[in-house]
This record gives C-alpha cells, sequence and structure tokens, in this order.
C-alpha cells in the first residue's frame, strides 16, 4: 500500500494521529457532558413545576375544597365541590363510553384487519384522531351536538372526552394485542376453539394488563383536558347532577379562575392545580406499576 | 370450559370406555356460527365508527366554517387583520403564532431530547435508568393546564427577568436579533409559549428516541467500539443513522402535540390579535388560543364562522404534517428495505 | 490449568494469557485460564455452548467492559504491556485489535464509508489515499472485483457472505495486529464459508487470527493451533493435528468424536 509524500514523514503522521486522537476525546467529552446537562435540564423543569404546584397549591387544601360549592369572586369562602364531582363524573362516563368502542377497534386491527385496506385506513385515521388538536374535538361535538340542542351539557362534555379516550385505546389495545404470539392463538384453534372466544379468552386474557394500563392512562389522560370542554360542557357555578345542564369541571374551572384578577379566586385555582396533578400522577405511577408486576 | 372427571372415574370405566369409543359415533358437537358472525360485526363497526368519525369531524368544521370560506376563501391565511367590531377577519396572526410556537418548541425539544435519550442509553448507570425514565415520562402526564398556570404565574416573571430583559439589552440595536428581541420583556408573547411547549413535548420526543436507541442491536454497536469509536461517535454515526425512522417518528409526534396544545399556549401567549414585528416578546396569539378565548363569546355568523375556520385549518396542518410523516418514514423504510 | 505452547515448537505468543478469570455478576464463566496465542497464526477456540470461547475472545478487546455487570481479573499481555490494566486508551487498544462477529453488522451507510468509518477516527487521510486504503482492505477481504462498481451503494445490499467480508475489511482498514473472529460463519452459507475460510486461510500472513467456532470440522480445516474449552475451564491447548488426532485428555476426545456436545 502505497503511501505520498504529502505525510511523508512518520513523525509528522504520529503528530496528526495524536492530535485528531485528542479531538475525538474531547469531542465525545462535551457531547457526553452535553446529554448530562440536557437530562438535568429535563429533570430540572419537573421538579420545579412539582415544587411550585405544590408550595402553591397545598395551602387551599382543606375539607371545605370538597364540601363548598365554586364561590363568585372575592367571596369569603368556597370550594371546588361541584367542579370536582363535574370532573369525575364527566371523565368516568366518557371512559366507560369510549372504552368499548377503543378495544373493539383494536381488536379488529390485530385480529381481523392486519391486511386489507380498511385495516391499513383504520390504523391511518387513528393516529389522525390521536394528534388531533382536543380543542378541534370540542369544536366538532359543539357543531354536532350543543349547537342543535342549543344548550351546553354535561353529556358533551362526555361525549367529547370519549372521542379523545377512543383512538388512546385503540392504539395500545391493538400494540398489546400484536405482542401476543402467534403460537398461542394457534393452540387455541387447534384446540377447535372459534375465533371469537379465541380472542376473548385466549388473546384478550394474555394482553389485559397491557390493555387495562392503557385505558388507565387514558382516564389520566382526559381527567386533565381543559380544551374539549370549554365548549360542550362549559361550566356552572352550582352545584348539578343532571348531565344535561351545563357541568363544572375542574380544568374548566381552573382556567377561569386562574386568568382572573381575584385572590381567592387564583388560589383556588392552585388548589384545584395540585389535585389535578397529585390525581394524574398517582393514576400514572399505579397504572404502570400494574403493568409493571402484571407482566 | 367443560369440566373434567376426576382421574379415577376413567380408571374403573376404562375398559368400559374403550369399548365405548370404538363402537359410538362421533357426537355432532353445537356449534352457534352466529357467535362469530356478532363479534366480528361489532369489531368491524367499531373500525368503521373510527372512519365516520373523522368524516364527521370534517365536514362538521367544513360546514361551520362555510360562511367564512365563502366570505374570504384562501386569502383567510394570510390576511391579518382581526376585527369583531367591524366583522372582518383574517386568520395570519393566529396561523403565525401556532407555527412559530412549535418552531421554537422544537428547535429547543429536539436537542434536548436527544441528549436525554443519550444519557438514558449510554451515560446512565444502571439503577439509575428506570426512576429516570418514569420522571421523563411523568413530565409528559402533567395536564396542560397545570402548565399554563404555572407558566403564567410562576415561570413569565422569572422569564422576564433574567432571560428577556438581559437579552433585550444585550442584542439592542442588532439587525435581525435586535428585533426579535424587542417588544415588552413582560413574560408573555410567542418566547415565553415557545420555551413552555419545548417542555411539554420533551418527553414525547425523547421516550421516543429512547425506546428506538434501546432496540438497536448490541452488536451493531458493538462493531463500532470494536473499530476504537468512542461513545459519542458509536450514536451520532451508528445508532442515530440506524434508528432514523424511529427518531424522524418521534419529532413528528412531539410537532402534533405542539401544533395542538391549547392551555400551556393560551396562559401565556398573550391573546392579542396583531402582528407589528418579528419580535419574540409581543404579545400574540395562536389559533387554539384565539378559539379557546373567543369562541365562547362569539355571536353565530361570521365571527364564529373565522373561528372554526382556523380550527379547521389546525386541523388540516396536523394532518399534513402527520401524513408527511407517513411518507417519510415509508419512503425511509423502503429505501433499506430495498436495499436489503 | 496450565496449557503453554510445548516449548519445542517455541512461536513468540501475540498474547499471552495468563490466570484469566471472567466473571458475569456471581457467575465465573471462566476460570484460571492460561495460554499464550502465537503470532500470525491461526488459533481457534472450540467448545460446546456455554464453554466460555466466546468470552474469552471478548476479553481480548474489553468489549465486556461495555456491560457493567461484567468483569474480568488477570493478565493478557500484549507487546510487553497488560491489556486488562493498561493505561492506554480502550479506542487505540481497540484499534490494535479487531473483532468481527456473528452476523455481519454493516452500519446503515454506503460500502465505502464503511470502510473508510475506522480509518477516519484514527488517520486524516486526503481522498486519494482513503480510495487507496479502501480498496487496500476490499482486495484483502476478497471482496473488491465484486463491489467496485458500487462503492457508494448502501452495505445492506450485499449478500450475507459478501456483508461479513466488507466487515472483515473494515476491520483490516484500520490495520490491526489481531483479528478476532467470533463464529464469522455461523450466519453464511457453505458456499460463502468456505470463501471466508480461504480468506482467514491468507490474512495469517499478516495477522494473528484467532476464530471461536462451534463448528470443529472449521477448526480443524483453518486453524494451526487449537484450544479446547469446556465450562470456563480450558482443556486442551495444542496445534490443530495433535488435539485432533492424538488428543491427550479424554474430555478432548469426547467432544471431537461427538461422543456428546
Amino acid at each position: 500500500m502505497s503511501t505520498t509524500a504529502a505525510t511523508a514523514t512518520p513523525e509528522a503522521a504520529q503528530l496528526a494521529r495524536r492530535r485528531l486522537h485528542a479531538r475525538r476525546k474531547r469531542r465525545n467529552v462535551v457531547a457526553l457532558t452535553l446529554a448530562l446537562a440536557a437530562m438535568a435540564f429535563g429533570i430540572f423543569w419537573l421538579v420545579w413545576i412539582l415544587v411550585e404546584t405544590v408550595r402553591l397549591g397545598i395551602g387551599g387544601m382543606s375539607l371545605s375544597l370538597f364540601t363548598e360549592m365554586t364561590p363568585a369572586p372575592q367571596a369569603e369562602t368556597g370550594g371546588l365541590a361541584n367542579a370536582i364531582f363535574g370532573s369525575l363524573a364527566m371523565v368516568t362516563m366518557a371512559t366507560l363510553l369510549g372504552t368499548p368502542i377503543g378495544i373493539l377497534a383494536g381488536i379488529y386491527l390485530a385480529e381481523y384487519g392486519q391486511r386489507g385496506w380498511l385495516g391499513h385506513t383504520t390504523r391511518f385515521i387513528n393516529d389522525i384522531l390521536l394528534s388531533a388538536p382536543s380543542i378541534v374535538i370540542g369544536l366538532f361535538i359543539y357543531s354536532v351536538v350543543v349547537a342543535r340542542a342549543k344548550s351546553f351539557s354535561g353529556w358533551a362534555g362526555v361525549l367529547a372526552l370519549a372521542l379523545i379516550v377512543i383512538p388512546v385505546v385503540i392504539r395500545t389495545t391493538e400494540n398489546m394485542l400484536a405482542l401476543i404470539p402467534n403460537a398461542l392463538r394457534e393452540a387455541a384453534y387447534a384446540l377447535g376453539t372459534p375465533k371469537w372466544r379465541v380472542i376473548s379468552t385466549v388473546t384478550l386474557r394474555a394482553a389485559r394488563a397491557g390493555v387495562i394500563t392503557g385505558v388507565l392512562l387514558a382516564f389520566a389522560r382526559i381527567a386533565g383536558e381543559t380544551a374539549p370542554l370549554l365548549f360542550t360542557a362549559l361550566s356552572n357555578q352550582f352545584w348539578t347532577s343532571d348531565m344535561s345542564q351545563p357541568m363544572a369541571s375542574l380544568p374548566v374551572t381552573i382556567f377561569k379562575f386562574a386568568m382572573s384578577p381575584y385572590e381567592n379566586w387564583q388560589k383556588l385555582a392552585w388548589a384545584g392545580v395540585f389535585l389535578i396533578t397529585l390525581g394524574v400522577l398517582i393514576l400514572n405511577i399505579v397504572a404502570r406499576t400494574f403493568f409493571r408486576n402484571r407482566t | 370450559m367443560a369440566a373434567t372427571l376426576p382421574a379415577s372415574a376413567y380408571l374403573r370405566e376404562e375398559g368400559k370406555i374403550r369399548s365405548d369409543m370404538k363402537d359410538r359415533p362421533p357426537v355432532a358437537r353445537r356449534v352457534s356460527p352466529w357467535a362469530d358472525v356478532v363479534f366480528s360485526a361489532l369489531a368491524h363497526g367499531a373500525a368503521w365508527l373510527t372512519l365516520a368519525l373523522l368524516a364527521g369531524i370534517l365536514v362538521s368544521l367544513v360546514i361551520g366554517a362555510a360562511p367564512a370560506i365563502r366570505a374570504y376563501g384562501l386569502s383567510f391565511l394570510w390576511t391579518s387583520e382581526w376585527d369583531p367590531v367591524q366583522n372582518r377577519y383574517g386568520g395570519l396572526v393566529m396561523i403565525y403564532g401556532t407555527l412559530m410556537t412549535s418552531l421554537i418548541a422544537l428547535v429547543i425539544a429536539v436537542p434536548v431530547s436527544f441528549g436525554i435519550a443519550l444519557f438514558l442509553t449510554e451515560l446512565s448507570p444502571l439503577w439509575l435508568k428506570r426512576p429516570l425514565g418514569t420522571a421523563i415520562e411523568l413530565l409528559a402526564a402533567v395536564p396542560s393546564i397545570v402548565y399554563g398556570m404555572w407558566g403564567l404565574l410562576v415561570f413569565s416573571p422569572i422569564l422576564s427577568r433574567f432571560v428577556q430583559q438581559p437579552l433585550q439589552s444585550v442584542f439592542k440595536g442588532v439587525p435581525v436579533l435586535g428585533s426579535l428581541f424587542s417588544g415588552p420583556p413582560v413574560g408573555i408573547g410567542l418566547l415565553s409559549a415557545g420555551i413552555i411547549l419545548a417542555i411539554m413535548v420533551i418527553p414525547f420526543i425523547a421516550s421516543v428516541m429512547r425506546d428506538v436507541f434501546d432496540v438497536t442491536p448490541p452488536m451493531l454497536k458493538e462493531s463500532a467500539y470494536a473499530l476504537g469509536s468512542t461513545t459519542w461517535e458509536v450514536v451520532w454515526k451508528v445508532v442515530l443513522p440506524y434508528t432514523k425512522t424511529g427518531v424522524v417518528g418521534g419529532i413528528m409526534l412531539g410537532l402534533g402535540r405542539a401544533l395542538g396544545e391549547t392551555m400551556a399556549v393560551t396562559f401565556v401567549i398573550g391573546n392579542f390579535n396583531q402582528l407589528n414585528s418579528l419580535s419574540l416578546f409581543e404579545a400574540a396569539n395562536s389559533i387554539t388560543s384565539a378559539l379557546a378565548n373567543e369562541f365562547g363569546e362569539a355571536a353565530p355568523g361570521l365571527h364564529q364562522a373565522s373561528l372554526i375556520y382556523l380550527g379547521l385549518v389546525l386541523f388540516l396542518i396536523t394532518f399534513i404534517v402527520l401524513s408527511i410523516s407517513k411518507l417519510l418514514l415509508q419512503r425511509l423504510k423502503r429505501r433499506e428495505g430495498r436495499v436489503a | 490449568m496450565d496449557a503453554r505452547v510445548d516449548p519445542a515448537v517455541a512461536m513468540k505468543p501475540k498474547l499471552a494469557v495468563r490466570d484469566l478469570n471472567f466473571y458475569y455478576g456471581g457467575f465465573q464463566a471462566l476460570k484460571n485460564i492460561t495460554l499464550d496465542i502465537p503470532e500470525k497464526k491461526v488459533t481457534s477456540f472450540i467448545g460446546p455452548s456455554g464453554c466460555g470461547k466466546s468470552t474469552l475472545l471478548r476479553t481480548f478487546n474489553r468489549m465486556y467492559e461495555l456491560y457493567p455487570e461484567q468483569r474480568a481479573e488477570g493478565e493478557i499481555v500484549m507487546d510487553g504491556s497488560n491489556l486488562l490494566t493498561s493505561k492506554d486508551d480502550i479506542s487505540l487498544i481497540r484499534a490494535k485489535i479487531g473483532m468481527v462477529f456473528q452476523k455481519p453488522t454493516p452500519f446503515p451507510m454506503s460500502i465505502y464509508d464503511n470502510i473508510a468509518f475506522g480509518v477516519k477516527l484514527f488517520e486524516s487521510l486526503p481522498r486519494v489515499e482513503m480510495d487507496e486504503r479502501v480498496e487496500w482492505a476490499l482486495r484483502k477481504a476478497a471482496l473488491w472485483d465484486e463491489v467496485k462498481d458500487k462503492l457508494s451503494q448502501s452495505g445492506a445490499g450485499l449478500s450475507g457472505g459478501q456483508q461479513q467480508r466488507l466487515c472483515i475489511a473494515r476491520g483490516i482498514a484500520i490495520r490491526p495486529e489481531v483479528i478476532l473472529l467470533d463464529e464469522p460463519c455461523s450466519a453464511l452459507d457453505p458456499i460463502s464459508t468456505g470463501k471466508i475460510e480461504e480468506l482467514i486461510h491468507e490474512l495469517k500472513a499478516d495477522y494473528t487470527v484467532v476464530i471461536v467456532t462451534h463448528n470443529m470440522q472449521q477448526a480443524a480445516r483453518c486453524s494451526d493451533f487449537t484450544a479446547y474449552m469446556y465450562l470456563g475451564d480450558l482443556i486442551e491447548f495444542g496445534r490443530t493435528n495433535d488435539v485432533f488426532m492424538r488428543p491427550r485428555k479424554k474430555d478432548t476426545e469426547d467432544y471431537i468424536t461427538g461422543r456428546f456436545g
């Protein structure tokens, strides 16, 4: 192998090699330090947000939060009872409504529609729905339900939230079912089990932990959603358990109170933020631990 | 599930059973074929429902926006005048705000997410990997309204004092950069919204990057190490090209999230429908914050229709971003596939 | 077990392994291995699955260091210094000891860039010299004629056997002194295997080659020296002909004649 005269002297070549090597080592150290800094950066924000939420919200925690209704501006007392109830009611209903549809569609994608245009298209559409802005979902329900009925209602809110649950559950169900090895299905078929039974009692059961986790995470996700409720359930100063009336919810109430200049409202808003964050984080951790222990 | 007889029953009856088995023809089992049909119909129906949903959303948005589409056509996209009093509307301010905040968010989030993924896969000691990974994922679980409120009441004063004011004094008079940092440095505006969006989006992109880095075949990385590469070189020159499909997907996911985010942006963007300068500090508006603030009180008519038109535009932007990413992914996969 | 090459045929050892112990966490995978790898010869490690032959190979270029629960104790002396405790930068050590893996691992880049990858790490060559080096490496790996017209195409477009030769060329391009081959033919068809075995035969003129193989016949065909290992112990080491025709230990004979494995 020939070497041209350019790097003829062995000393020059050695020096060049050493300098290149030093440069590489430097670049490596710089890059890895930056990676560490990025990690610290990410953790920093999480810690700061959580600390502030706790600091500013925990002061507002009291029994009255759960027993009293949302007050007028600058009132002496007040709580978030109607908002908390509204949130719980709507989120639960939406999950109950959206989960079966999501699981069925997920079953379709994983067990019936692996090829063919319907499966392909549904998967693509699901991706679109999954990343659709939630405020647009609210607009849709507004046009279809609220404008028709000429009133805001809890049901409209439930529908909007359900539309967010469905794509999430579809995605997790399909992914979890796809992980189940075909050998399991074939063993069931070999015994003469009809397809619907294979799916419901073998495959779905095997993927049970993952599917439940997906539902829990969807629940946590919509618990914190504000935008879809803005023009569907609107809000309500008073207590109502009538879903056909506008309903208060924690996120919308927080939105209204936080943007206001009234101190009692702001304090309640922080308490609400603390509650939601606590609830959502606990749900997330529970869901993940559950999943990890069951698989 | 059929119950089974106790083993002793078999043993006792063995002789009898054997002769029975030989003589008796197999009994036809009662199968219910319709159960399969019903189940399959339900599953197919759910899939169709998803399609119908998308169609419904598009149709209802178009119908709702029809008055505005008729009145303005495509010029809506580049007109900036938004005047509810005079009933004249143009979406440029909001569209610009949405795109700009998402751009700022990505510019910050992509390198940071890459750094986090690099740390989690190559640098972190084993015992730290799971807790740190979970911590990053918890950032994604925090509801956007929390980001919004924290952003307005905690973050923006600090941003104003420690970032915006110094930036403004440093770049005063400098062309381009100076005008970027002009405007009242009170902590709201495109920059604030962009930064908060970045923090929201980092966990999404970082998780996807970390997942695809993790499934890189160890043999591939070892081959690079065996040649004498440093850790950085292995990740930058081998792992990243190998995982580019997933990385692009993750970035697109983050972009989609940033484009559609409402609450975090609404709190800090300023909700001001003017586009006077390049300034990142001026109050601005995005599609989502305009909707959140104005739709509740908008009278049915051109105002409401214009807002819905904005919603339609946003939906289409998200749709386009998603389609581009899918096309890109398909092209990358096909190129690798054909060659392999 | 002390299994140095018998002094009557003393070759200068390129790698001198002394009392090497290796642990995966609490499990000891290599027990007091002592042997000499002769210079510019082909040495093969054989033995049933789990005997530690790949583990031993991977200690030579300290590949185990990528995994925190793995550790090695003992000595591997090359050119006068112990590789395991050397203060030299690990990437410089690895540049002297090349490795080819069980499955071909072309990098996601063109054939040219695959070869140039390692070279660029250590030398900044002008384009003309880099071209020469790439051609030289590909010729050495008996791949030049098959790829000279498609150097800019992706390495993933080659057949399995060609990809493996590409990986060998990539390892050669940085001009190592030792080449480690970890079951290089296990994923290849017989014809490609034959080509690689021919290549190994040529490589030993310039490099010390160590090959791990689960295929005894391959060891018998390709190597000059053979080490038989079992459950982390080095049972026997010597010239290939001796080990296969006149094994000294019964365990070796049992394995070679297929009585177990």
